[in-house]
This record gives C-alpha cells, sequence and structure tokens, in this order.
C-alpha cells in the first residue's frame, strides 16, 4: 500500500509544479527582476533617455544630506506612527461592541463597512476634500457648536489630522477580520472568569486580547506595510501641502522618478523605504513569540 | 416583617439590574449609532450636495437640498473633457474586466497547486508567496514601469491586467490556499477513483465547493481595479485611454477654481455607483471573504 502511494507520488510529482507554474513565471518577471534591477538602479544615475552610469553609494550618501527626503522621512514617521494605532484600536473597539450579540449588529457592521470599500476610490478622496474646505461640512458642524472653523488644509497638522482619518474611517476591513476573530473565542472562558468574579474590562485584557493576538498581529504588520506606502490620500486630499507638511515619502518617490526623472535616485530612496518597512516586519514577527498565543500551537503557515 | 423587607431588597436589586442592564444598552447603542452616523453622514451630505446649487452646498449641514437640481449630473456626465463620463466608464471595464477573469483562473490554479500536491521546492516556493504578500510595492514600481517601456507597451492598458495572468495577485492566492485547506481531501479522493484527472477534480468536484470563495476573490479585484489610481496615473498617459479615476482627478484639477463644485461630487458619486451596487448585491462575499483570509494569518 504504502509502496504503491509513493509510486503515485513520484509520478504525479510535477503535476503541482505544473499548477504553480503562472505564479513562477509571473514571480521572477514581475516580482524577483523588478527587485535586482531596482536594487542595480539604487547605485547608479539614470534618466531613461541615455544608460544608467554606475555611482556606488552616491545616491545614498545624498539621501542623508537631502532635507526634502529627511522631511518626508519624518513626516511619513509621523503619518505612520498615528495611523497604524488609532485604525486598529478604534476597529478593535468596535469589534468588540458588535460582538455583544446585540440586535441590529448586521446593519451596523454594513454600514461601518461601506466606508472601506469605497475608500481608496479617487472620488472619496475628492469628496473628503470638500468635507474639510474651509465652509465644508466639518467646519459647518464646528459653526453650529460655537466653535471656530479650522482651516484644516492651512497647517501641517490639522492636514495630516485629514488623510488619517480619511483612512481611520475606512477601518470597515480590519474590524470585520478581528470580529471573525472574536467569534473564535471560546465562551466558556468568559463563563468560568465570570464564575471567579472578573470584571468585563479585565475580561478584555486577561482573555479576549491574548486570545486574538495571531489575528492583531496580522493586522499590524498588514496596516505597517500599507501606511508606510500610503500615496493616494496625500497625493489627492493634500496634494502634500501645506508645506510638505504632508509629503509622504511615496510621494517624494513618485516625483522624483515620474517629474524629475532621477529614476536612480528614486530608486535608492525605495530601497531606504523598502529596508525600513522590513526592518519593522522583521521586529514585529521576531517578538512575535513573546506576545502572540497561538492555541493550536503554531503550525507551519 | 423581615420576609418584606428581605422581598423589597430582592425587589430593588432586581429594579437595580434591570436599570443597568437597560443604561448599559442605551451607551452601547448610543456609540453604534454615533458611529453610524460619523461613518454615514459624510456620505449622505455629499449625495445631497450633488442636487444642490453651489451656493447652497457651503450654506448648510443638512444633507437634503432645498429642491432637487440635475443639471450638476447632466454637466458632470459631460465631464468639460472632449470625452463624457460613458467614455472612462468603458475605458475602466476594459481594465476591470480581464483583470477579474485572469485573476480568477490564474490564482485558483496556483492556490491548487499548492494546497494539494507536493512538489519540489514546495516549501521555499510557499515561503515566496508570503512574503511577496508582505513586500512593499513601491520596490517594484520604477523597474516595472521600464520593462513595459522596453516591450513598447507604456499608455495601453496591459501592463494593469497582463500580470494578473500569471497569479501576481498573491493576497488571493493565500486567500484561496486558505480554504482549500478547509475541504476535505477525501472529496479529492473519490473522484480520483470515480476516474477525474487532477484537473477535472478541480473544475467539477472542488470548484463548486469554492464557489464563494473564487466569487470573493473576483469581487475584491473588482473593487480595487476600479479604484486603483496609481497604476493608470503611471501607465496611460493619453486622455483618451483614461480610466473614470485619472478623469475625476483631471477634471478635479480643471475646475478647480471657485466654481463647479456640485459638478464634481455629482461625478464623483456617479463614478462610485457600480462600486456601490456591487458591494450591495454581494456584501456577504466580501465580509465573508476577508473574514477567512484574517483568521490563519
Amino acid at each position: 500500500m504504502k509502496k504503491t502511494r509513493k509510486a503515485s507520488f513520484s509520478k504525479d510529482r510535477y503535476i503541482g509544479l505544473l499548477y504553480i507554474a503562472p505564479w513562477l513565471i509571473g514571480f521572477l518577471v514581475f516580482t524577483l527582476y523588478p527587485i535586482v534591477a531596482s536594487f542595480y538602479l539604487s547605485f547608479t544615475e539614470y534618466d531613461l533617455l541615455s544608460a544608467p552610469t554606475w555611482v556606488g553609494l552616491q545616491n545614498f550618501k545624498e539621501l542623508f544630506k537631502d532635507k526634502e527626503f529627511i522631511k518626508a522621512l519624518t513626516v511619513t514617521a509621523k503619518y505612520v506612527i498615528f495611523e497604524v494605532p488609532l485604525k486598529l484600536a478604534f476597529s478593535l473597539f468596535i469589534a468588540f461592541i458588535l460582538n455583544m450579540n446585540l440586535k441590529g449588529i448586521n446593519f451596523f457592521r454594513t454600514a461601518y463597512y461601506i466606508p472601506s470599500i469605497l475608500g481608496s476610490n479617487v472620488a472619496i478622496a475628492i469628496l473628503w476634500k470638500f468635507i474639510f474646505s474651509t465652509d465644508g461640512l466639518v467646519n459647518q458642524v464646528l459653526g453650529v457648536l460655537h466653535m471656530n472653523p479650522i482651516s484644516w488644509f492651512g497647517q501641517a497638522n490639522p492636514a495630516m489630522f485629514t488623510i488619517i482619518l480619511l483612512r481611520v474611517w475606512e477601518f470597515g476591513s480590519t474590524m470585520v477580520i478581528f470580529l471573525a476573530a472574536l467569534k473564535e473565542v471560546p465562551g466558556e472562558l468568559y463563563e468560568a472568569a465570570e464564575v471567579d468574579g472578573s470584571s468585563k474590562l479585565r475580561n478584555f485584557f486577561t482573555i479576549t486580547l491574548p486570545m486574538i493576538t495571531p489575528v492583531l498581529f496580522f493586522n499590524f504588520v498588514m496596516q505597517l506595510v500599507h501606511a508606510f506606502q500610503e500615496f493616494n490620500a496625500p497625493y489627492l486630499v493634500t496634494n502634500g501641502g501645506p508645506m510638505k507638511g504632508t509629503y509622504l515619502l511615496p510621494m517624494l518617490i513618485y516625483d522624483n522618478t515620474f517629474k524629475y526623472y532621477n529614476m536612480g535616485y528614486a530608486s535608492a530612496m525605495s530601497w531606504i523605504l523598502f529596508i525600513i518597512i522590513m526592518a519593522f516586519t522583521m521586529i514585529t514577527f521576531r517578538s512575535s513569540k513573546y506576545w502572540v498565543f497561538y492555541n493550536d500551537n503554531g503550525g507551519e503557515e | 416583617m423581615s420576609e418584606q423587607a428581605l422581598q423589597q431588597a430582592e425587589y430593588a436589586r432586581q429594579r437595580k439590574r434591570q436599570l443597568k442592564k437597560a443604561t448599559k444598552m442605551t451607551l452601547l447603542y448610543g456609540v453604534l449609532i454615533l458611529v453610524a452616523i460619523i461613518m454615514l453622514y459624510p456620505i449622505l451630505w455629499l449625495i445631497g450636495a450633488s442636487f444642490k446649487s453651489n451656493a447652497d452646498i457651503f450654506s448648510s449641514v443638512w444633507f437634503m437640498p432645498k429642491e432637487f437640481d440635475f443639471t450638476p449630473y447632466i454637466q458632470g456626465w459631460k465631464t468639460g473633457t472632449e470625452y463624457t463620463m460613458g467614455h472612462y466608464f468603458l475605458n475602466t471595464f476594459k481594465i476591470v474586466i480581464p483583470k477579474v477573469i485572469f485573476v480568477v483562473i490564474s490564482v485558483t490554479l496556483t492556490a491548487y497547486g499548492f494546497a494539494r500536491f507536493n512538489f519540489p521546492g514546495k516549501k521555499l516556493f510557499f515561503s515566496l508567496v508570503i512574503a511577496t504578500l508582505l513586500l512593499p510595492n513601491i520596490i517594484l514600481r520604477i523597474p516595472s514601469y521600464m520593462m513595459w517601456k522596453t516591450f513598447g507597451m507604456l499608455d495601453t492598458y496591459a501592463p494593469l491586467v497582463l500580470p494578473s495572468l500569471f497569479a501576481t495577485d498573491v493576497f488571493f492566492v493565500f486567500m484561496l490556499i486558505q480554504f482549500f485547506r478547509g475541504i476535505p481531501k477525501d472529496l479529492d479522493e473519490s473522484a480520483k477513483i470515480d476516474g477525474c484527472n487532477s484537473l477535472q477534480t478541480l473544475i467539477f468536484i472542488l470548484m463548486p465547493v469554492l464557489k464563494p470563495a473564487i466569487i470573493s476573490c473576483a469581487l475584491f479585484t473588482f473593487m480595487w481595479t476600479m479604484n486603483d489610481f496609481m497604476g493608470p496615473l503611471i501607465f496611460i498617459s493619453s486622455v483618451e485611454k483614461y480610466p473614470l479615476t485619472i478623469a475625476l482627478k483631471m477634471s478635479m484639477d480643471a475646475t478647480g477654481g471657485a466654481f463647479d463644485w456640485n459638478k464634481i461630487i455629482a461625478m464623483s458619486l456617479v463614478g462610485l455607483l457600480p462600486s456601490i451596487v456591487v458591494f450591495f448585491s454581494a456584501q456577504r462575499y466580501f465580509i465573508e471573504g476577508i473574514s477567512t483570509s484574517g483568521i490563519k494569518g
């Protein structure tokens, strides 16, 4: 029995490869090659017209003296530091409430989910501009509350706030993932805790949070990778302004690539951003064994 | 006497508990409703604004227009470029439809290969899928642009569509592998006994079971491609070929002056319409699809 199985296995040995062949080709052509090429380009000067010229580490040396780059890096850090935790905390909070077996949950779940489906659309970014414009909805509401209108796009911090808010407003898909995880937490755990007289709030920190750490981890990494690459919101809503206060690194890279054709320099910038993202992802992965609790003893996935 | 006091005390306790529960419920629903208003009122206000005159838009917090005026929509449809919105919609669909088909085919085959077969290098390849999932795309952009330039395919839809033929949308590969894992292998075995080869097993036995997951993939691809801005911004340069997203941004820049807000809002809303319709007609696929992908992350 064992023998025949083994024989058929070796016959089928390459069938699987055949199925993943499209992906393999795609990976080599559209992922691996571009990575290698961009690594090479980051050591060159290249304007798309003449062939790239090797300049060694010069791009990187220049970058660390480039005030615009340092500024974009700082602004990106500010964006990520606020956007990621805010979005995660808010998603988890709402998912927690939605998980309480209340009536009409489906309505609220749908209502909260809509912005995340539409949110990345250009139309929403345009609409966001109107909502925060000088006489826009938000300032009108402030007026009703007898508060002074704020010039949202006139200063760096409020402008940053509007794009962070746009992304937090799209918390729906993160929330749905949290909600699915919360539903998996066995109810007996809460019952046992209740017998011990533990409060709801305490339960959240001692039971719920530890049980959903794998999903928290997944969401955190995904949001981090996305946040560092944010382009649409600043490009469409604030156009990087005012005074480059929301000029995130991906915008700077875009401008250097497609406006100034500094392909080599832009590649060097992408690599720095890439290394930063990878470093954060690695730190999260490495640290995960201290704070992520796997129910089923890990597993390969 | 004491019994009565006891009863009263019990009654009071019960009342207190009920009251506490009622307060809690009010509080919870209060939060839920408040959040729902914050989430949805901007959309409602904008829908209202698209029927208002430009002067009225910025004079009231209330979303209902005093009277419904459809001229913003008529003007918006004409866009102010040489093409109507219909033209840009058509362009968008020329990208979206092939892309959805390509994604579904390539992603299903790849996920099937990973989920059901053993082959040399499987572990390595699977970790490459996961690595690509986390890979910041920004690193690929410049070389991809140069590659398509070399192919002479800039300003065509090929760079936006063709990579999907090769399962480059690894998020869906990952999602489908998770779904495949949930299907008992006995199903494959019995199909094999019935004389199905592996491709027949996939098409006739597994795909019907996987249907919800595949629909999720198709729907997400539809939404994300409808919304895609960066891709066309980089690769498409002639107005004639612009998809809706770029056309919207262009009209915004063109009329960015002091008037025509209602027209732009109307255009934006019309642009969102396909996504809204698709979402409401298939919302369970969205929510189920995304839940499953996260669970085993």
